[in-house]
């Protein structure tokens, strides 16, 4: 898996949990480092076997734990870079899912070794669509109710997310949008704020 | 076939293009667009000369309307009058006949600073407009180009400490055998004047068997200790075997001089030292070879009469310090290896 995915794993431990205790799924991961590299590439296994360790010292399903990194992923202000980066993706909440299936596009143009899922959205009515995502791994899914959630948020926008569950090797989110101008939401500007080109 | 006429009102040309210009035929703007608006803030542009608010840098500067509208379907390059004198890329074409022009603009590179100094949304442009992706690229790539600074940085500091560990005898953190070949090379190269001292401490193997490794190592740390304090910060102090230094002495060649530091760094070496309450007692004996006796100096010449000297400083009964010259080489008894049987015996 990409240094970019298992560095946000980090991360999401050290910012929630504190420093110490990523110190301790590394030691019990027995990854042999302290630290994720973000422009290296890890044999897949190694994700998971940090995932594990998270899960199984915290107590916390792995589903949730995932639902828990995709809302850290975009509400951190460690990681404003990606909130921004998603929300390049469209104007409203509405833009914002119909740019989904290219992001991971979007970001191979960044990081041409970056690997995302497949995205699809299918709309059915104005404030009614599912979300396919596919990818060999399992657990993207869940990463995706967590991050949409937060999104809907973000653009001040009231919505449900559900997850119907994986098969093969797609997975399966119910977007329901009930309000569209719920709260004010987040600002964003084209312009990177000061310090950033 | 022919091309369909269109007619378009002022409103479909605003979504397409929001950056683009009406301007008639006696030059005066007739219609902007939403996004060019924003450019001048507060100025009603409808009925200004398009060449008050515009100016033409390339191909050519132009004075009346008859002059641009010569340079329908080429590239234009436009700054706007008022600060921050934006810089804007633009093309014309003729509307039919009598009813002056239009042109289209963009901001080309310039958007970057654009966006910020105007404020600009991503509805300020048309979505078949690259200009959001071209933000999101850079933003993304800078990003990007920021964690690799930062892995960059890391390995650069791992490589440092690499390099400066391959250097380094751990035991004493004198310099290593690679690290002195390396300064010696460097030296000859650049044809530095120097002396070189071999240093073997004597009677070490006994401390180290009698009173344990611990002691020895001990003893080879005190040692270090003592030839760093008597060397200067430009000199070289290096740990080439187990009880076995070289001195590299950076422009200093008087033999006076070089001897007086050797009677020192022995005397010094002399001094007992203590571990758990005993007493160790070393000695050393030097052998030096100095840059300027030699046409053209190498350093495994120069290693080599080092150790001649240093023989005969073993020969004459230790603890002396001899400098080479071709002497020494008509005497053969005093330059033989010594015998680690030989010499005088020792007690504590």
């Amino acid at each position: 898996m990409h240094g970019l995915m298992n560095r946000a794993v980090q991360c999401f431990v050290r910012d929630t949990y504190g420093p110490r205790v990523w110190a301790d799924v590394a030691v019990r991961a027995d990854l042999g480092f302290d630290n994720f590299e973000a422009m290296l590439a890890y044999d897949d296994q190694i994700t998971f076997r940090v995932l594990d360790t998270i899960c199984d010292m915290r107590g916390t399903p792995r589903a949730a734990m995932l639902e828990d990194i995709g809302t850290y992923l975009v509400s951190h202000p460690n990681l404003e870079a990606l909130r921004r980066l998603l929300r390049f993706g469209g104007v409203g909440f509405v833009d914002f899912l119909l740019s989904l299936n290219d992001l991971p596009d979007r970001a191979r143009l960044a990081v041409s070794d970056l690997d995302l899922p497949r995205l699809e959205l299918w709309g059915y009515t104005a404030d009614r669509f599912s979300l396919t995502v596919t990818s060999p791994h399992a657990g993207f899914g869940n990463v995706m109710v967590g991050l949409l959630q937060t999104m809907a948020d973000d653009y001040g926008v009231l919505a449900v997310m559900e997850f119907k569950g994986r098969q093969q090797a797609t997975e399966t989110i119910e977007i329901n949008i009930l309000e569209t101008c719920f709260a004010k939401g987040r600002r964003f500007e084209l312009a990177a704020p000061a310090g950033q080109p | 076939m022919t091309e369909p006429v269109l007619s378009l009102g002022g409103g479909a040309l605003d979504q397409m293009m929001p950056m683009h210009l009406i301007v008639d035929q006696t030059g005066h703007i007739r219609h902007a667009g939403p996004t060019f608006m924003k450019l001048q803030p507060g100025r009603s542009l409808v009925g200004l000369r398009l060449l008050e608010v515009l100016e033409l840098k390339r191909p050519r500067r132009v004075m009346s309307m008859d002059e641009l509208a010569a340079l329908a379907g080429g590239v234009l390059h436009f700054i706007l009058r008022t600060e921050p004198h934006t810089r804007l890329t633009g093309i014309l074409v003729p509307l039919s006949e009598g009813n002056g022009v239009l042109l289209n603009l963009s901001f080309g590179i310039a958007v970057i600073d654009a966006v910020r100094d105007y404020d600009l949304t991503n509805v300020d442009f048309a979505p078949t407009d690259l200009t959001v992706e071209m933000l999101y690229l850079v933003e993304a790539k800078s990003a990007a180009m920021k964690e690799s600074r930062k892995l960059n940085a890391r390995l650069q500091g791992a490589k440092v400490a690499a390099e400066e560990q391959a250097f380094t005898d751990t035991l004493t953190g004198l310099k290593n055998r690679r690290a002195m070949d390396h300064i010696l090379g460097r030296m000859i190269l650049s044809g530095t004047d120097f002396s070189l001292m071999q240093l073997d401490l004597d009677y070490f193997k006994l401390v180290n068997d009698t009173m344990g490794h611990a002691a020895g190592d001990h003893v080879l740390q005190k040692a270090a200790q003592i030839m760093v304090q008597a060397s200067r910060v430009d000199d070289t102090v290096a740990r080439v075997g187990g009880d076995e230094f070289v001195l590299i002495f950076q422009g200093l060649t008087k033999k006076k001089r070089l001897l007086e530091i050797a009677r020192k760094l022995i005397a010094a070496l002399e001094k007992p030292i203590q571990f758990n309450g005993r007493s160790c007692r070393i000695s050393g004996s030097i052998g030096i070879s100095i840059s300027n006796g030699y046409d053209l100096p190498s350093a495994e010449q120069m290693m080599k009469d080092a150790d001649l000297a240093l023989y005969a400083s073993k020969n004459r009964g230790r603890a002396l310090a001899t400098v080479y010259c071709e002497k020494l080489l008509q005497t053969p008894d005093l330059t033989a290896p010594p015998s680690s049987a030989g010499g005088p015996t020792v007690f504590f």
